[in-house]
Formats: C-alpha cells, sequence, structure tokens
C-alpha cells in the first residue's frame, strides 16, 4: 500500500476520498466520544471531580504528539534514505501539527494540574518535562526548515535534525525520570488509584480514535496543498520559460 | 585515511581563536563578568552563592557554547576548506569533532581552569569544586558536541546565532540535568556516570551528523 501511494498522483487520487472521510468519521467519533466524557461520565472524586473530563481531550493530546514527532522521524528517515519527495512532504506537513498538539497537551496539563496539583506548573513531573523537550523539538525542527532558502536543503537539513532528535528522545525522557525521582516535591501528590475504570476508558479510547482519525486528515490535507504549490511552481516555470 | 588534514584543522582552529582577538583573554573575560554579575542578580549571601553557584556557572558554560558556535564552520564554508575536507568518506566527521574539541578548549577549557578562584570567592566547599571541575570538563564537551550539530546545520545561514540555540538547547538538557545533579550529589551518587555515559553518546552519535550536515552545507 506504501509503495503504491508514494507516487504523487496515486496519492493525490487517494486524498480526495480519504480526507472527506476521515474528517467526517473523525469528527462523528470525537464528538460522541466528548458527549460521554463531558455529560454522561460520573465525576471522579480521586481525580478531583469534573476535573477527570479535561483528560478526554489532554490525554489523546499526549498520546497524539508523541506519535507525531516519531511519525516525522519516520518519514524524515525514509526522505534521507530513499528521497521519497513525498516523505519529505509529509514531513513538513507533520511539523505544525504536531507543535500544536504538544502546545495544546502542555495546556490542558496545566489547566488539569491547577486544581488536583494546586499549581500550573511544576519542574519535577517527568511528563510535562519530555512533552516541553518535545515542543522545543519541533519548534526547533519548524525553525531551522524556514531559515534555509531552497526547498532540497531544508529537506536535508530537517530531516539530520529530526534523525538526531529521535536518537536523544529516549535519553531526555530518561534523564527527567531521573530528575523527577530525586525532587519528588510536595504538590505532586498523585492519587494513582487502581486501573481505569471502563467507563471512563472507553469515551477515552474513543476520543483517541476520533482525534487520530481528524490529525491524519489534517496532515493529510496539507500534503495535497503542498503538492499542489509543488506543480503551481513547475507550471509558473513552465510558463515564465516560454512553453 | 589522511591524517594531516585532521592536524591542520585542529592547529589552525586554536591559532585562530588566539591570532584573532584577545586570545585566552576572551573567554577568560567572559566567565569573570558572568561571575561578577551573578551575586548582584542572586544577591550576596554566601550560603545562597555556595549552593547556586556551580550551578550558575554550568549555566554559563552552556550558554557560552552557543556565543561562538555560529564561527566554527561558516569560515571553512567561505574559504573552501569544506569542499576539500568532503572529498574523502569520513573525514569530514571527524575534522568536526576535532574542531568542535578545539572550540572547547578555546571557549569552554578557561572556565574548568577558573573555576577554583571562582570557588573561592564563592565560598564553595574545596570538594564541591573539585566535583564542579570534573562536570564541567567532562560534560562540557556534551554542550558544545550537540551544539555543533545544530551549527553544522545552519552553516549554511548567515546569522544564525539564535537559530543555532533555539535548535541546540533541547538535546543540552539530559547532559544539564545529569550534570547539576553530580554537583548536588557530590560523588554520592550515580550521576556523574550518567554524565559521562551522555558524554560518550555525544561523542559517537553527534560527529557522523556534523558531517551529514556539513556535506549538505557545502553543497
Amino acid at each position: 500500500m506504501w509503495t503504491l501511494l508514494s507516487n504523487p498522483h496515486r496519492f493525490l487520487a487517494f486524498a480526495r476520498w480519504a480526507v472527506p472521510i476521515a474528517y467526517g468519521l473523525g469528527t462523528i467519533i470525537f464528538a460522541a466520544s466528548l458527549y460521554r466524557g463531558l455529560w454522561q461520565v460520573p465525576p471522579d472524586e480521586m481525580q478531583g471531580g469534573d476535573i477527570i473530563r479535561g483528560m478526554f481531550i489532554h490525554v489523546p493530546s499526549a498520546w497524539l504528539c508523541m506519535g507525531l514527532y516519531v511519525g516525522l522521524a519516520v518519514a524524515s528517515f525514509v526522505w534521507f534514505v530513499w528521497r521519497h519527495e513525498l516523505a519529505d512532504v509529509a514531513a513538513r506537513a507533520i511539523a505544525p501539527i504536531g507543535a500544536s498538539y504538544t502546545l495544546l497537551c502542555l495546556v490542558t496539563g496545566s489547566i488539569w494540574g491547577k486544581p488536583t496539583w494546586g499549581t500550573w506548573w511544576v519542574w519535577d513531573d517527568p511528563r510535562i518535562m519530555s512533552v516541553l523537550v518535545l515542543f522545543f523539538l519541533f519548534i526547533g525542527y519548524i525553525a531551522l526548515r524556514s531559515a534555509l532558502e531552497t526547498r532540497q536543503r531544508a529537506a536535508r537539513a530537517g530531516a539530520i535534525l529530526a534523525m538526531v532528535g529521535i536518537l536523544n528522545v529516549p535519553i531526555i525522557r530518561f534523564s527527567v525520570d531521573i530528575w523527577a525521582s530525586l525532587h519528588q516535591g510536595p504538590s505532586v501528590i498523585r492519587a494513582e488509584g487502581p486501573a481505569m475504570a471502563a467507563v471512563y476508558m472507553t469515551p477515552l479510547l474513543f476520543s483517541f480514535l476520533g482525534q487520530i482519525l481528524i490529525v491524519s486528515a489534517m496532515v493529510i490535507t496539507l500534503m495535497r496543498a503542498e503538492i499542489f504549490t509543488q506543480q503551481a511552481d513547475r507550471m509558473l516555470a513552465r510558463r515564465l520559460g516560454g512553453q | 585515511m589522511k591524517s594531516a588534514p585532521i592536524h591542520y584543522a585542529f592547529r589552525q582552529a586554536l591559532v585562530e581563536a588566539w591570532a584573532g582577538g584577545a586570545g585566552l583573554l576572551l573567554p577568560v573575560g567572559f566567565f569573570g563578568g558572568t561571575v561578577v554579575l551573578v551575586p548582584f542578580s542572586l544577591g550576596d549571601s554566601s550560603a545562597l552563592l555556595a549552593t547556586a553557584g556551580p550551578g550558575v556557572l554550568w549555566l554559563a558554560l552552556a550558554l557560552a557554547s552557543l556565543v561562538t558556535l555560529e564561527r566554527v564552520f561558516q569560515a571553512d564554508l567561505q574559504d573552501g576548506a569544506l569542499d576539500l575536507w568532503i572529498q574523502e568518506d569520513n573525514l569530514i566527521s571527524l575534522i568536526a569533532a576535532v574542531k568542535i574539541l578545539a572550540h572547547f578548549i578555546v571557549s569552554g577549557l578557561p572556565l574548568v581552569l577558573l573555576t577554583p578562584l571562582i570557588g573561592l570567592m564563592f565560598q564553595i566547599p574545596a570538594e564541591a569544586t573539585v566535583t564542579a571541575m570534573a562536570v564541567y570538563g567532562f560534560g562540557g564537551v556534551s554542550f558544545f558536541l550537540w551544539g555543533g550539530v545544530a551549527a553544522a546545520l545552519s552553516a549554511s545561514i548567515a546569522r544564525a546565532g539564535l537559530l543555532i540555540a533555539v535548535i541546540a538547547l533541547p538535546f543540552y538538557l539530559p547532559t544539564m540535568i545529569f550534570g547539576s545533579l553530580a554537583i548536588l550529589e557530590d560523588g554520592a551518587g550515580t550521576s556523574d556516570l550518567f554524565l559521562l555515559a551522555s558524554t560518550l553518546f555525544a561523542l559517537g552519535v553527534a560527529p557522523p551528523f556534523m558531517g551529514a550536515a556539513l556535506r549538505l552545507a557545502a553543497d
């Protein structure tokens, strides 16, 4: 399937029907899970009552921003090794969406932290720190790409940076784990409690599924826009060349 | 593989630092100036300076690595040395590593040498000073290596100073954490070993990526 889609024309044909389906299906699933999560699920006393409802946005955004960085690195690797143009188009499309999702994760986490932990921000929680670093990795990637003039250079430099980044992510995660284990502040009293009840788990997973579909649709939309831009550039160049 | 270009690159990096400006005086002046500012920004309570001092210097070392990185590869790109170095397989990675090492000797090592004096001024205990020197010496190399990757990636970009900082800072985090924990633990924990491990990791991983980035810059 992947080799089939690596052809831009076949990819465009696939995107034409895949994007609306993914958007539609994703919106329906996401809206249904939000309705269940916001209105039907009982408040959870251990997690601070109604604030548990923020989970249906926050937790999928955390999973997604990590997944998007892995996707960025994989696309970069594929481009770097096989020079598939579409892989670079994908990497370029993933970056801004990934950055937005890390920001969403940080903001919703902060809002959740205020009533449950008693503070907007802590420095000794490894999950906050890894997502924050992920945000800076995305920002660095976007900044580097936009500073380089030609597309080819931007693609190469971006691919190198994304590959170094993914190699460092486990080490960063390990280091912030160590940092947190030595700095158990009094603010972080997390009642882990029993494993999550199914009444929360089901809408959470459906929300995740819905957001995966929406994010994929967004990425493919940006990829399409990029391919169209390249085609327009080529047409313009031909026109200017007098053909 | 010829070793002459590597020797040459190393010597040239040192000579340039010595000739183009005030030599060692410049980094020593930078760290000296930073140290003078610390008591005025944190307050001059000696207990606070003794505990916060090593960490502040650690941060100063990280920032010092970024200040001058912009120039490390740009001159070689402009005078064509890069074009010669990329002719041979793998040579460029070694040369990049050697140049970064020379850069560390010029702008990082002065801090290590200044540490006993600063420790005296901040009333840091002698053992803590020794730990801090070891941390600056070993951990600093990894700052300069990751910064070198960012500098190599932006070698063809004019005025890349801030960009280098934005790209490199996330990679500084593990070294930063292990180093400051090693200073806090003062030899009692395992963070010094993690610091060494992360520096060795940087030594192994950063040069090939610097090489790849410099090939891109020279194209």
